[in-house]
């Protein structure tokens, strides 16, 4: 046949002819459908959610790990009146046991005036508290990589100071940690929860793109696709809108975050402000959380991929 | 290279549609398969392709029993095969050259393998300037040419082709009837299902006959 005959001598020649625009390799599986448009809208707002979420947990561990560091690093001793004791006297013995321990950077002693000055919140301005009975405070800096003998430390000066107690901030320690704890907790949570709805919005619509796309997926069967590259052209379509919603979503995150960040350094001078930095320092999630909002967004084309295909391979079984 | 013996096929509870067919193709034989509209013309094409499931009887496709076939079996069988649909199922939006080129793109190739076969084959049924155009835009007859093209593309060993001239005019019409004849003496085995006799007259060739059910050859 000439048409044939000619095609195997036209093989080995060059594109003589052929069209510089001629549109080749088009996913097989339409992309741009409105269907589609819509899939990758809501895997946008799912992964800005779990990426606001995942970073709300970097800011809160970071935080976390802030707070535990300053008071770790710190214990008080604090020295009760007693009427039958000089109190300036168990103050310098205090101070005098606690520098004789190698674990302490330093040791000061809260003066009086600034001990009375602790109390302006409760008690107001201008009163002598000469007589109240106000303890005495004695600051004790831990050196950084410090463990103190504390129950040693705690029972030698409770023989040689009667009226000291050793205060270690233990169960502030506890309390934030387990608040801290629990927003990471909740956060991860929220991040799968969103993850999970991200996987069974991509279900869907690949249930309704495989119902959608029938006919066409008839066509590739008869024309020799297996069904492993059918539910390759899916995955890869999928792929492709998991990647650019979780590209938009997480650089929503990212500029939302930044936004907050931004705002909250220019308010840093109001009461409010204070106690949020306070709380949860500076509003910055740095690199790490800058890394999981990432991961986030690509775990989230990894899961439209990969739910894609398995829809895909099980409907085909149902075909068969 | 098909044999058909004792087939039966209902859909669903109904009644049969297809009753003890029984016939065989041989390899580079032509043949066509008429019959009246509804007769099942394309519902037996279907059975060869392995799209339905007899509910009766057994179909031996290259020497295997389909009702045994594993998957990849049957994907390779339909690469053997190449077959042009009465509505075309051409992929919308696809251009033609996509369409044509689709048959050679699920089996891996490169795209610069096969380019310069494509578009001289598209050239030949007449779509050398309607290459860029996506099936929507084009007239019934270019569809028709654009189907028959890829059905040709991956030199099937069986062809099988349902009405591929209805809508065509007479004189592209007996011009695909000779691309078919050429393909035949290529070593193709060919079926073109029509109720065209006009067509059937223009070249002798055993005519697979369904009527009610029913297959019967004239030779």
């Amino acid at each position: 046949m000439s048409t044939l005959e000619a095609n195997d001598r036209e093989a080995g020649r060059t594109e003589r002819g052929l069209p510089a625009n001629l549109r080749r390799d088009q996913p097989l599986v339409p992309v741009d459908t409105i269907a589609g448009r819509a899939l990758m809208a809501v895997i946008a707002i799912l992964t800005f959610l779990a990426s606001l979420s995942a970073g709300a947990a970097v800011l809160a561990a970071r935080a976390s790990d802030q707070w535990r560091g300053a008071i770790s690093n710190e214990m008080t001793i604090q020295v009760r009146p007693d009427s039958h004791r000089k109190i300036d006297d168990d103050v310098a013995r205090a101070v005098m046991l606690a520098s004789g321990l190698k674990e302490v950077e330093s040791v000061r002693a809260v003066p009086k005036a600034e001990s009375d000055k602790l109390l302006e919140p409760w008690l107001g301005t201008g009163l002598d508290l000469v007589e109240l009975p106000v303890p005495r405070l004695i600051v004790l800096k831990l050196k950084s990589e410090a463990g103190p003998d504390l129950a040693g430390f705690g029972a030698t000066l409770r023989r040689e100071v009667p009226t000291a107690t050793l205060d270690d901030h233990r169960l502030w320690v506890r309390r934030l940690s387990a608040m801290a704890g629990t927003i990471i907790a909740s956060g991860f949570a929220i991040v799968l929860l969103v993850l999970t709805a991200a996987a069974l919005a991509v279900a869907f619509a690949t249930r309704g793109a495989m119902a959608g796309s029938r006919d066409s997926v008839e066509v590739l069967h008869f024309v020799g696709a297996d069904d492993d590259f059918i539910a390759r052209e899916f995955q890869s379509r999928f792929i492709r809108l998991g990647l650019r919603g979780g590209l938009f979503g997480g650089l929503a995150a990212i500029a939302t975050i930044g936004v907050l960040g931004f705002l909250a350094s220019r308010w840093s001078a109001t009461p409010e402000a204070e106690q949020l930095q306070a709380l949860f320092g500076a509003f910055e999630i740095g690199w790490t959380g800058y890394g999981a909002v990432i991961l986030v967004a690509l775990v989230v084309a990894v899961i439209a991929g990969l739910v894609s295909r398995f829809t895909v391979r099980h409907h085909l079984r149902m075909l068969a | 290279m098909v044999r058909f013996e004792n087939v039966g096929l209902r859909y669903g509870m109904g009644p049969e549609v297809l009753k003890d067919i029984n016939f065989s193709i041989e390899p580079r034989s032509f043949q066509y398969l008429t019959g009246p509209s509804g007769a099942g013309k394309t519902t037996l094409m279907r059975l060869i392709l392995m799209a339905l499931k007899p509910t009766r009887g057994l179909v031996n496709l290259f020497g295997q029993d389909v009702s045994r076939l594993d998957p990849d079996t049957l994907t390779a069988f339909r690469r053997r095969m190449g077959v042009v649909f009465q509505d075309f199922r051409l992929l919308d939006h696809l251009t033609v050259y996509e369409n044509v080129a689709l048959p050679l793109r699920v089996l891996g190739k490169e795209e610069a393998s096969y380019r310069a076969e494509v578009v001289e084959l598209l050239r030949w049924v007449g779509l050398g300037e309607r290459m860029h155009a996506v099936p929507p835009v084009l007239s019934g007859g270019e569809k028709q040419r654009a189907a028959i093209a890829r059905a040709l593309i991956s030199r099937p060993e069986l062809l099988l082709a349902d009405e591929p001239t209805g809508n065509v005019d007479p004189g592209l019409g007996r011009r695909l009837l000779r691309l078919f004849m050429e393909l035949q003496s290529l070593g193709t085995a060919v079926v073109i299902a029509t109720h065209d006799l006009n067509l059937m007259d223009i070249y002798d060739a055993p005519r697979l006959v369904l009527a009610d059910g029913h297959l019967h050859v004239d030779a």
